[in-house]
């Protein structure tokens, strides 16, 4: 299975999906569309809907 | 109707522009900088080796294609001359603009260093891509570089640079770093965390004069000793830029003052950013400057919505200690608690009554950002 990486618009934080955010009670594995909506970039706090995606790793 | 008019096309300007178009897709917007309005990360360039990326690839779009893509007018090179704000035009040297609107979204300057000497114009600061650039190219095929300020960027870089091989050398004035902002267990944590990386610190210090030396850069610091290196970077704190504010008339203080609908005492002129003095709050982080550009583009589509500040921890990128900080308001009485294990380090700001005012968690203990987050009153509650 491919997991992806999606980095903030706003502060170049990147969640990896392969890592989760176990600090976040994000398990590792987790893709993108299965993190809650009210989630926020722990970086900058901008908002689920203003993360793109970035190119996935080979 | 006469355009809204936003200077400044960094991460306040290009924000309220993205927050614009998601309420308003056709009011124009003319947005004006004096550089090339490249789009990028601000927060990424102190953490870019880390991260793997050049400067080039931190650009994320040019002017061009964000004007194209949120239809907006972006003029690049072009230098503000001065605001008439009785006739509600811009001066610039490609002539005058005028505005229904007016948004400063200009920044903030570098602090000066005060270093003296004949090698002054060596000393890097970085503020924007394009210092970022001149900065990467001088570090190439160089080996050491000293940093002056131990604050949130100067870790931030020092750790970056350090995890890139390079010999880092941290001037500070201050006994640990992050003083100001931490409780001491954690900063000293930091402080040894970054020296496990190859970070080497000059507490208590500050530069006064650099001269050339055989090639290298040699600073003279205040205890009389010496210390060479490559390269120098200038990491001491930013200062509002009122300048423009101020020669029309505009009121400002430390920064631009504005209330919480964002306006200053100009009609229809506004400031947002690390320019904009908010009920007395300049804080030049990125969350606040969501909360304002969300705000003020909801006012400019016409529903008057005042600012709201939620408690807002800053994370400072330190990968030796990552660092997650709700700083208590300045006048609070209180004090710090703090439990550390190892690589978990959790302090609570609270007042006599047990209140938590204020936060600092380092390594693991940032998984209780969240939870601490939500016990920390507001900083601008809702307006009643």
């Amino acid at each position: 299975m491919n997991t992806g990486k999606w980095e903030c618009v706003v502060c170049g934080f990147i969640y990896d999906e392969a890592q989760g955010l176990p600090e976040d009670g994000i398990a590792p594995g987790t893709r993108w569309q299965d993190i809650p909506e009210d989630w926020a970039c722990p970086d900058c706090g901008v908002a689920k809907a203003d993360f793109e995606m970035i190119q996935i790793a080979a | 109707m006469e355009p809204i008019v936003i200077i400044g096309t960094g991460m306040a300007g290009y924000g309220l522009l993205r927050e614009l178009r998601k309420l308003d897709r056709e009011a124009p917007v003319t947005l004006i900088t004096a550089d090339d309005g490249a789009v990028y990360a601000k927060p990424s360039l102190s953490n870019a080796f880390a991260t793997g990326k050049t400067p080039d690839q931190l650009q994320s779009q040019t002017a061009e294609q964000i004007g194209v893509s949120l239809n907006a007018q972006v003029l690049t090179h072009t230098q503000v001359q001065g605001i008439d704000v009785t006739t509600q035009q811009v001066r610039t040297d490609h002539g005058p603009i005028a505005y229904s609107r007016l948004v400063l979204a200009v920044g903030a300057d570098p602090i000066a260093h005060g270093v003296q000497g004949e090698a002054t114009e060596l000393i890097h600061r970085v503020n924007d891509l394009s210092d970022y650039r001149e900065f990467r190219a001088a570090l190439e095929g160089k080996r050491s570089v000293t940093i002056l300020g131990g604050g949130l960027i100067g870790c931030e870089f020092a750790n970056d640079l350090a995890t890139a091989g390079f010999q880092v050398t941290v001037v500070h004035r201050g006994a640990y770093p992050l003083e100001r902002l931490l409780p001491s267990e954690i900063a000293q944590q930091l402080g040894a965390n970054l020296e496990q990386a190859g970070v080497q610190w000059r507490y208590g210090c500050t530069a006064l004069t650099v001269e050339m030396q055989n090639k290298e850069i040699a600073l003279t610091l205040d205890d009389g000793s010496m210390l060479t290196s490559d390269v120098v970077l200038s990491a001491i704190g930013l200062r509002p830029r009122i300048e423009m504010a101020v020669k029309a008339g505009i009121a400002a203080e430390r920064g631009i003052v504005v209330d919480r609908l964002l306006q200053t005492n100009a009609p229809n002129v506004f400031a947002i950013g690390d320019c904009a003095e908010v009920s007395g709050l300049v804080l030049p982080f990125v969350q606040p400057l969501l909360q304002q550009v969300r705000a003020l583009a909801a006012t400019l589509s016409g529903q008057s919505t005042p600012v709201v500040y939620p408690a807002m921890p800053v994370a400072v990128k330190t990968p030796a200690l990552p660092i997650t900080v709700a700083p208590a308001p300045i006048d609070a009485q209180g004090q710090w608690s703090v439990e550390s294990q190892e690589t978990c380090l959790a302090a609570r700001f609270e007042d006599a009554a047990g209140h938590l005012l204020g936060f600092a968690l380092g390594g693991q203990a940032s998984s209780l950002r969240s939870t601490l987050t939500k016990r920390l009153p507001a900083l601008l509650p809702a307006v009643q």
